[in-house]
């Protein structure tokens, strides 16, 4: 196996299942991620309020689910979630895909709540401190003073984690869901041709990535020079 | 300074963890009286300032407010709050909103003024202040003496009946002090009734109707300044003032 016969398989690959690739595997592995980071970060979002309250119950529950979360593999709950959402909901007769995607949806949940909570945490005290003196109620000093300065530290970790789930996505790939890993195990099916196949695969991974990674650091970049 | 009494605390006590903080402190804060809180550092000067507007839960005593007890369950304390501005050692002006916003945010949040009524006030502080050039800018193009005064008309927007300092121009490069404590003498001098803890000597002095010498978490020695400054009593004042002075 040369180089040149490796890149010349990639070609004959591509012009052959560049459709798989390019417009099911890629927009399957995006659509994953945004279904995942935005219901993550709704649902982390809940689960961080649930984390700061002042009820112990509420705070030890998301406390011990977060745990787990972190605990346990990924590939096991997207197992889990296979097996289990079907059968929680039989009536819908979820398909594979959207068990999937919930199994994700949790598993993002549970990271976006740590996140979430830290961002609001990182927002000075004494911000706290000045609303309230001034009267606001706890509600109003959130959601007119904490909230808005949180939200900068709070958007770049989200789109960091919307990077991370692209790649964890790949996972998801043993179930056939139509991912861009999926692609590499239809296309490597048919031509046998493994390696080629891996080598679009990641390079694909790469540049969404990548892209993403640098368009968050520049977002991140204009937050903090408006601070 | 009249004879009403505006905020009074009664054998006041706070601890963190097994450290006690304030080991009951008595104070009757007169209508139009200014006060200064002076002491080492450590001494439970922030926290017994900040037990009057219950931003500290005290342990024990009663806070009271205008004739009300305000540290018990029941009390709406947001509501008390607006009648007392605090001022911070750090600013913590808001960072996201403008000039402005700083000042109109709390009036309009918590409906003591209609937004437009709220906007003729801000720059009518902030002119007084000299910020009114400023009043678009975001606070991080500010100083530090900017940022304080800024945080005092903020304050003032809510209309309180006292104004607590703790240690205002602490933060501050020397040569911003000046400027903060002119608006502090001006709001003194029109008769606010004001708390403020700070290691300005010469300002407690000229501006003070009463000195409050704070140690310990007890109030070792208080009287005019004059009294206290000049011919203090406690060993302890004493040994506090040759360091200071
Ligand atoms: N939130 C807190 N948690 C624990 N200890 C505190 C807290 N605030 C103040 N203290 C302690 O209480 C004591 C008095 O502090 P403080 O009221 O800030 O004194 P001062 O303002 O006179 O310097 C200090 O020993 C300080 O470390
Ligand atoms: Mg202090």
């Amino acid at each position: 196996m040369t180089f040149s016969t490796v890149i010349q398989n990639i070609i004959k690959i591509m012009s052959k299942y560049w459709d798989v690739f390019l417009i099911k595997g890629v927009s399957v592995t995006m659509a994953l991620a945004a279904i995942t980071v935005f219901f993550g970060a709704i649902i982390g979002a809940l689960l961080a309020i649930m984390k700061m309250s002042p009820l112990g119950i509420l705070r030890a529950i998301v406390t011990a689910f977060v745990e787990v979360i972190r605990g346990t593999p990924l590939l096991l709950q997207l197992y889990i979630g296979y097996f289990i959402v079907p059968l929680m909901v039989p009536a819908l007769e979820i398909g594979t895909f959207a068990s999937i995607a919930v199994a994700l949806v949790i598993n993002s949940a549970a990271y976006v709540s740590e996140v979430i909570r830290s961002g609001i945490q990182a927002v000075d005290i004494g911000q706290t401190e000045a609303a309230r003196s001034l009267g606001l109620s706890k509600g109003q000093t959130m959601t007119k003073v904490i909230l808005p300065q949180a939200v900068k530290n709070i958007l770049p970790a989200l789109g960091n984690e919307f990077v991370t789930i692209i790649k964890e996505t790949s996972l998801a790939s043993t179930f056939f869901v139509g991912d861009l890993m999926t692609s590499y195990l239809t296309v490597k099916g048919q031509t046998y041709l493994a390696f080629e196949s891996l080598i679009i695969v990641g390079v694909l991974y790469f540049v969404l990535t990548f892209v993403l990674s640098k368009l968050v650091g520049a977002y991140e970049r204009r937050l903090k020079q408006s601070d | 300074m009249t004879d009403t009494v505006l905020i009074e605390t009664r054998k006041l006590t706070k601890s963190f963890g097994g450290l006690l903080v304030l080991k009951g402190v008595d104070l009757q804060v007169h209508q139009g009286e200014a006060i200064a809180v002076i002491g080492p550092s450590g001494g439970g000067k922030s926290t017994f300032l900040r037990c009057l507007n219950l931003l500290e839960t005290p342990d024990g005593g009663d806070v009271i407010f205008e004739g009300q007890k305000i540290n018990q369950k029941g009390t709406d304390v947001d509501l008390y709050r607006q009648k007392m501005g605090m001022v911070f050692q750090h600013f913590n002006v808001f960072p996201h909103m403008t000039v402005q916003e700083n000042v109109t945010l709390a009036p309009v949040l918590l409906k003591k003024k209609t937004p437009a009524e709220a906007q003729a006030q801000a720059l009518n502080l902030l002119d007084r202040i000299g910020l009114l050039d400023k009043k678009d800018e975001y606070p991080r193009k500010l100083s530090g003496g900017q940022k304080q005064r800024l945080a005092i008309v903020r304050a003032l927007a809510m209309e309180p009946d006292v104004m607590l300092f703790d240690e205002p121009t602490s933060a501050l490069d020397p040569e911003m002090v000046g400027e903060v404590l002119s608006v502090i003498r001006a709001l003194v001098k029109g008769g606010m009734t004001t708390v403020i803890v700070t290691h300005e000597m010469g300002f407690a002095r000229e501006v003070s109707d009463r000195i409050l010498f704070m140690a310990d978490g007890v109030i070792v020695e208080q009287g005019t300044p004059a009294e206290l400054l000049d011919h203090p009593r406690q060993q302890r004042t004493q040994d506090f003032l040759s360091k200071v002075l």
